[in-house]
């Protein structure tokens, strides 16, 4: 089962004399619900631009969805899927007209999309907004539905950056559920968060602070091994020892 | 103890959307109170009508015993906002900032720079930076600095950790405890429940209303029932076949596990053959403490169900 879908060795990236990515070393595999956490300023958005093709290492060697980071970037693109909490959709169109658009701009054909668009609006019980601007829908919805569009076209890896910040405690969990999901049915799910009880729901997590990979493991056994009962306190004894000698 | 805010039956509309209904309740003199809710719950709108920026349709606030809307002008000079959004002036420097802050609050710098001297000491060497180029932790000190300068006597915090990494999250609410000892009252917004525990009572709001008010270790005291932790290798399957298991009252993720409550308050004993069955042999079941989180989601399908 363990197919790998994202491989990094040796990654670094630097910014004149600014070590950003100081040699990170890791792989994620396929259907893997993967968290990214580092505190401000660890090095995360660095690495994230490198892992979907929108900037290239310094030095060493990262492949994503089989494809080459460092000669290739481009072709990453077509192979994951994006989705941020701040700006996903566009607000002034309306749900059918965000699906067809994105749809499009992966290159999928409109007879598909059409078929895709009414599965997607039956599965998420959306029928009646189909014609509804972005602007109008509560966030709930929004996010879920920026979900559904970032895996409309099947990508081998969504990178999702802080999903579920600020939604209320119900709809979090339908879209965790939607999360698990995807990945069951073999889609990687990379999240970026700085919410440490986001993390909680990863099968495996990664810690960075100051450029480099810090602790990687399930969220389970690194509360084990840091001898503490959430995620939040393993990052803070990571990014603050200080912190716990008072 | 005195009530430093009062507030009766207080309602909000925007149009036809209900912001805020029937809202009550009251905070004491140096408690820690805490709004926790989701986005769009009230709490913005609910914290503009505390500290006299809007006026409800009906109902009342009092804040110090005096009303809201007709003795604005004097709870404004003993309150202390700190708005969601950064709202301080971006091309002014820190230092600017800070001495701009006090002088329209009639007060100097120095007067009251011990009680702020704890917080502004981290970005004091960056005093002639402007506040527009300061890390999100840095201005988040700032703006707590000039919400604190004319000593009030009443500080609103309007999600002051939304966006603030794990670690400066811990070192803010440390700040908040200090202050207490000025005799300051907290009013402060979270949609992170877990920053529940750090306050002395909260709130909890959905959807402008107010679910309940305790202080949190009662709110996770009135979690109805027995739950349940359930662990297994595959989420997705456990928590279908959670959902399809007779016994069943609720189930729903929860970080690594799936949390669950049964009928009668018991899994059943039928519940190791059904899980053998779906192929998820390898299940953990604990029972577990509800948290805040879990009374909120109780709290919201109770609502759902009226």
């Amino acid at each position: 089962m363990n197919e790998t879908v994202i491989s990094v060795k040796n990654l670094v990236k630097k910014f004149g004399d600014f070590v950003a990515n100081d040699n990170l070393n890791f792989e994620v595999y396929k259907g893997e619900i993967f968290g990214f956490l580092g505190a401000n300023g660890a090095g995360k958005t660095t690495a994230i631009r490198i892992l979907s093709g929108l900037s290239s290492p310094t030095s060493g060697e990262v492949t994503v969805a089989g494809v080459d980071a460092f000669h290739r970037p481009e072709l990453i693109k077509k192979q994951i899927g994006y989705m941020c909490q701040k700006f996903s959709l566009y607000e002034d169109l309306t749900v059918k007209e965000n699906i067809i658009l994105y749809g499009g701009i992966y290159g999928m054909k409109i007879g598909v999309i059409r078929q895709r668009v009414g599965e997607l609006l039956e599965k998420l019980k959306f029928t009646e907004y189909e014609n509804r601007i972005i602007a109008d829908l509560p966030l709930g919805l929004r996010q879920k539905l920026a979900f559904s569009v970032a895996v409309l076209h099947n990508p081998k890896i969504v990178f999702l950056d802080e999903p579920t910040g600020g939604v209320d405690p119900v709809t979090r969990r339908q879209f965790w559920e939607m999360i698990y999901e995807t990945a069951s049915g073999g889609i990687t799910v990379f999240v970026t968060t700085h919410y440490m009880d986001e993390a909680e729901y990863c099968d495996r997590i990664s810690i960075m602070n100051e450029g480099r990979i810090v602790a990687l493991d399930t969220p389970g056994n690194l509360k084990k091994n840091y001898n503490v009962g959430t995620v939040e306190e393993v990052f803070i004894r990571i990014a603050r020892p200080e912190i716990n000698k008072n | 103890m005195q009530n430093i805010v009062e507030a009766s039956a207080v309602s909000k509309s925007f149009g036809t959307t209900g912001a805020l209904e029937d809202i009550s309740f009251n905070i004491g003199e140096s408690e820690i109170f805490g709004f926790i809710g989701p986005d769009g719950a009230g709490k913005t709108t609910l914290f503009r009508v505390m500290t006299t920026l809007l006026v409800p349709d009906s109902g009342s606030v009092k804040v110090f015993g005096l009303d809201s809307v007709s003795d604005y002008r004097i709870i404004r000079n003993e309150i202390g906002y700190m708005p969601g959004r950064f709202s301080l002036y971006q091309d002014l420097t820190v230092e600017e900032n800070l001495n701009f802050y006090a002088t329209v609050f009639g007060t100097t710098v120095n007067e009251n720079y011990d009680l702020i001297s704890d917080i502004y000491s981290h970005i004091e060497p960056f005093k002639k930076r402007l506040a527009g180029k300061l890390s999100g932790g840095m201005k988040q000190k700032l703006a707590l600095s000039c919400a604190l300068i004319h000593k009030p006597r009443l500080l609103v915090l309007d999600e002051p950790t939304t966006g603030v990494d794990a670690v400066s999250r811990v070192e803010f609410w440390e700040m908040l405890k200090k202050l207490k000892a000025f005799n300051i009252t907290i009013v402060v917004s979270t949609p992170y429940m877990d920053e529940a525990m750090r306050c002395d009572r909260v709130a909890l709001i959905q959807e402008g209303h107010l679910l309940s008010i305790n202080n949190p270790q009662a709110i996770k005291n009135e979690f109805r029932g027995r739950l349940f932790s359930v662990k297994a290798g595959e989420k997705h399957r456990l928590i279908t076949a959670l959902r399809q298991y007779p016994a069943t009252l609720s189930a729903y993720p929860f970080g690594d596990a799936m949390h669950v409550t049964f009928v009668d308050d018991e899994p059943g004993e039928t519940l190791g053959t059904f899980m053998k069955d779906q192929r998820l042999e390898d299940f953990i079941i604990e029972e577990t403490e509800a948290g805040i989180e879990d009374r909120f989601l109780q709290l919201m399908s109770a609502r759902e169900t009226v």
